[in-house]
């Protein structure tokens, strides 16, 4: 796969898609066969190679006590990005979170907090994304808003592996459908 | 990195304070259920001091060692921390330092003052302080391979008891020792040298098992 590549994983439930996204990650080890990047096994890269990439799970990696400015600042320092908080309101406005970003996170709908965990795509400079059903409980402008996103990344010279169920009609999308 | 870590940790306890307090006030009633069981025998109640206010200690860190990952992994930030590129190991250890801040450092500070309820001289009181601020940590660490081994089980309250309190032994035998020690009026420094040579070792190797079994629970 070479950069400047976008992937739909496409598949019923339970075909993997999931595992496929969690062992590229490397949450999960493959049971067979090996995944290099850039000619190195990815195991063996490390935090090499985990430093390159976004992963946004089904769960939305949102903690209920912070603030959304609160959570992305953190889960950026983490990763060695460190954000202003006027960047991080920034970004947050941009995913339509204006005038909500300091309320602790419960207070937020499942579709807001959603935004605020994408808000990590805006702020971070990782060349491999994989995003696993994030369009979940998404409305249409978030959609449009995300496959934006997903299209200057890609045009930036970066990789996306997404699964999802709807369709984001990039141009030169790849599709990999799995069967159970 | 281990600040944030450090950071994020202590402003989420400081949010649901409800779950921290919970634990100083278990300590606090178990150990003065004894005196006021036992009766004004102060010469038992010396005796028995050392080991009630420890065993309480055990206990009280069993209550909140349950959510040092549970949270993390309910919401998802767990994943997201594994895959922060920086060692495992250290982000264990900067949950671990948090966790025993929130729920260890607590008890440290307020048992002297319930041990007054156990007639203890001024420097038992002091022996009770140190041992106690040289053995938690102890507690946090080993706890902390047990909450990671047990993540996303059900009942996994129950098997963490039984899986930590055994190796806790250790401590309790050298922490409440060191105390015993002091009441006798002989020295306590084998014991807490003991004690702190435990701490050193579980130091070591703790964070390694937590990250090993982190990653195991995450699979």
């Amino acid at each position: 796969m070479s950069l400047g590549t976008f992937v739909q994983l496409t598949g019923p439930n339970g075909s993997g898609k999931t595992s496929l996204l969690r062992i590229l990650c490397t949450l999960l080890t493959p049971a067979e066969g090996q995944i290099s990047w850039k000619g190195a096994d990815i195991r063996s890269l490390g935090e090499e190679y985990v430093a390159q990439v976004t992963y946004l799970g089904h769960r939305h990696g949102i903690k209920d006590e912070l603030s959304a400015v609160e959570n992305l600042r953190i889960s950026n320092a983490l990763n060695g990005v460190s954000v202003s908080k006027e960047r991080a309101a920034e970004a947050l406005g941009r995913m339509g979170l204006a005038g909500r970003e300091s309320l602790p996170a419960r207070m937020l709908s499942e579709g807001q907090r959603r935004r605020a965990g994408l808000a990590r795509l805006l702020v971070c400079d990782t060349k491999l994304w994989l995003l696993d059903e994030v369009l979940t409980s998404l409305d249409k402008g978030a959609v449009s808003l995300v496959r934006s996103l997903i299209e200057n990344h890609v045009a930036g010279g970066g990789i996306a592996i997404v699964a999802t169920h709807q369709e984001l009609e990039l141009p030169r999308t790849k599709r990999l459908e799995l069967t159970t | 990195m281990l600040r944030w870590i450090v950071w994020r940790d202590l402003m989420l306890a400081w949010r649901r304070r409800a779950d921290m307090l919970s634990t100083v006030f278990f300590f606090v009633i178990v150990v003065s259920l004894f005196p006021l069981g036992i009766g004004p025998e102060t010469q038992l109640l010396r005796t028995i001091a050392p080991g009630v206010v420890w065993v309480a200690a055990l206990l009280a860190s069993m209550l909140s060692l349950g959510r040092l990952f549970a949270n993390d992994y309910q919401d998802g930030t767990l994943e997201q921390l594994l895959l922060t590129p920086q060692p495992l190991f250290l982000v264990v250890l900067g949950k671990t330092l948090a966790h025993w801040i929130v729920a260890e450092l607590p008890l440290v500070l307020i048992a002297p003052l319930v041990g007054v309820q156990f007639d203890l001289s001024g420097e038992t009181l002091w022996i009770l302080f140190v041992s106690l601020l040289v053995g938690t940590p102890v507690l946090s660490l080993i706890g902390s391979v047990g909450a990671a081994l047990t993540l996303g089980l059900r009942g996994g309250g129950v098997l963490i008891s039984l899986l930590v309190l055994p190796l806790y032994i250790p401590a309790l035998i050298f922490g409440a020792g060191a105390v015993e020690a002091s009441v006798m009026g002989t020295s306590p420094s084998a014991h807490l040298s003991l004690l702190g040579a435990f701490a050193i070792v579980s130091l070591l190797f703790s964070p390694w098992a937590t990250a090993a079994a982190l990653r195991i629970s995450l699979e």
